[in-house]
């Protein structure tokens, strides 16, 4: 392979691979840009990416005025680590006792993970929602989280994880007199960071984007997480004031992607360490 | 220790005790999980299946047994076919477009080097928005009169469609939204799937007579990759049927149930018009959907990915 082709090969892939992210991209770029235009420069000129009269602090002002964005953020941040912390928390003693210790269990308890598997909340909601209307639970925290406390992907990641760990570790441990929840937290956990960690990514994103259970058991928009907050600024906006929809769309979306950019790193690695044990 | 020293007990009693020991500790280990699975999955499953066959509708106390009354409506239900029909062209557009791009633009990223993670960012950056929050953004893409897409459009002299407002279009535009969402998730899984092909087998190929980079793919990438292919396939077409967060902010199933899906079907009928047993069976069509496809993956795909 000569220079000059790796150099026009190069020049192609580059030139292909900025075309498509520019594309991807370019809903970003045009709400920041809506995001500071008045009412009549969205519908005049729709092209043109720089505000002609910047009209950010309005176009905010008006969305943090009409929705209560404090509420909905501190909503979704209470419900995905509520719920982080109680999937972590059932996931891996169950996953440790499925991957090191022997009970006659762990093949049903196999089977019924799979099953789990299968199985969204979209298809168990509504004999939950039954359940929750009944025990008058709708409208709180608790609808919001419980159906989620048990994950059966984490438990089947952090038992494929775990299967990978040397049973050295363990042994050691037990000869040193440590009980089996001790190993679970003083020798599993640490070393299971790496998949704690790519599961935290994928919990939170999947739970902060949910809208489907959220829209079902709220009504009252004081237990509004973000996606249901922004449908109901959606449905009082009767008009197309873009420009604050954009405004709050920004703000609704900041959080999980600033997190993200300050965390892609090991997000990347995680997903890689475990697809490769997996 | 002393105990264990004068006691009479045979080494094969005492392996006895210490496996009794560890399966208690297991079950102990385990029991949150197994009654927290019983509670949210496989009462409420077994709870779905049995209210498919009652005609159950929330605030109404009575409700009587209808056998299969409900599927036998089901199959005649115009809405409830259409939704079939409209999530299995939302699918077949959206999976495939996406496994394709998510491998395309994965390729070309990991022969990259200088500017791999940007590229690797901008392209998963959809997958870690919020998707209620982005559909509004793609609602004023798509506007007829005053969105950037049809005003681009118009000054190459195409007059633009109502891209989200008419039938023809509706679930068009949604798929595009849909492959935009999950080709950067698609392309993270097939990266990792990239990083463990052994180099070696690229130099053997070499040797071997795979000049370009066309045979090098086809003879190690291709089959290499193919246990992440499968995959992502399973994936993708899952997460597709699943479609709903955009539906649900963007059209509401219309104009003119063109955008009707699976999904929302579902959650129109079981919760705003509280026919419970009814959307149940829906619901019971939707899980048997999702049993198949799962099938598909780990008996009949599964033979052909994995080489002994």
């Amino acid at each position: 392979m000569s220079t000059a082709t790796f150099n026009t090969g190069r020049a192609i892939r580059v030139t292909v691979l900025s075309l498509g992210a520019l594309i991807f991209l370019s809903p970003y770029i045009f709400m920041l840009s809506a995001a500071g235009k008045t009412q009549s420069e969205i519908f005049t000129s729709a092209l043109s990416l720089v505000p002609q009269t910047f009209y950010y602090v309005a176009n905010f002002t008006k969305a943090f005025s009409r929705v209560p964005m404090g509420t909905l953020l501190w909503n979704g941040v209470m419900v995905c680590g509520l719920i982080f912390f109680f999937q972590v928390l059932v996931a891996i003693p169950c996953a440790y006792a499925m991957a090191k210790l022997k009970f006659r269990a762990a093949k049903l308890l196999m089977a019924m993970v799979m099953l789990g598997l299968l199985v969204p909340i979209h298809a168990t909601a509504l004999p939950l929602y039954v359940a929750f209307d009944s025990a008058s639970l709708l409208n709180s925290y608790t609808a919001l989280v419980a159906p989620f406390s048990i994950s059966v992907f984490a438990i089947f990641m952090f038992l494929q994880f775990f299967r990978a760990m040397p049973d050295d570790l363990i042994h050691a441990a037990r000869l040193d007199g440590m009980s089996e929840i001790g190993i679970v937290a003083r020798v599993i956990v640490p070393n299971a960071w790496p998949a704690v960690t790519a599961f935290a990514i994928f919990s939170v994103v999947a739970h902060w984007n949910d809208l489907y259970w959220p829209l079902i058991v709220i009504s009252k928009q004081g237990f509004a997480t973000p996606p249901l907050g922004l449908m109901y600024f959606r449905a009082a906006e009767a008009g197309d004031d873009y420009g604050a929809l954009m405004a709050a769309t920004m703000v609704i979306t900041l959080p999980l992607v600033a997190a993200f950019l300050l965390a892609q790193k090991r997000f990347v690695e995680g997903i890689t360490m475990t697809g490769l044990k997996g | 220790m002393a105990s264990i020293a004068f006691d009479t007990v045979s080494p094969k009693r005492l392996a006895d005790v210490h496996a009794r020991n560890e399966a208690r500790t297991a079950w102990l280990l385990a029991s949150p999980a197994i009654v927290l699975m019983i509670v949210f999955i496989l009462l409420p499953v077994i709870a779905v299946i049995g209210l498919g066959f009652t005609n159950f509708e929330l605030g109404i106390d009575k409700f009587r047994f209808v056998g299969l009354d409900n599927y036998s409506h089901l199959f005649t239900d115009r809405t409830f076919r259409k939704s079939l029909w409209n999530t299995t062209v939302y699918t077949a557009i959206v999976a495939p477009v996406s496994i394709v791009l998510g491998l395309g633009v994965a390729l070309l990223i990991e022969s990259e080097t200088t500017a791999k993670s940007f590229f690797r960012t901008a392209y998963f950056l959809p997958v870690a928005s919020l998707i209620v929050a982005m559909a509004t953004v793609w609602q004023y893409l798509f506007h007829p009169t005053i969105g950037p897409i049809n005003a681009l459009l118009a000054t190459v002299g195409i007059p633009g469609p109502n891209w989200l407002g008419s039938a023809g279009t509706v679930l068009y535009s949604l798929s595009i939204i849909g492959v935009w969402q999950s080709v950067g998730f698609n392309m993270v899984l097939f990266l990792a799937g990239l990083t463990a092909i052994p180099r070696e087998l690229y130099a053997a190929a070499e040797v071997d007579g795979a000049r370009s980079a066309i045979d090098r793919f086809r003879l190690v990438t291709w089959p290499m990759l193919a246990p992440t292919t499968l995959f992502v396939t399973t994936i993708s077409i899952i997460n597709a049927v699943k479609v709903f967060e955009t539906v649900q902010t963007l059209t509401e199933g219309g104009p003119n149930r063109a955008s009707e899906v699976l999904l929302f079907t579902i959650y129109h009928e079981g919760f705003v018009y509280l026919h419970v047993g009814y959307a149940s069976a829906m619901t019971v069509v939707f899980l048997v959907i999702l049993m198949v496809l799962t099938f598909l993956q780990y008996n009949v795909l599964d033979k052909r990915v994995h080489y002994s």
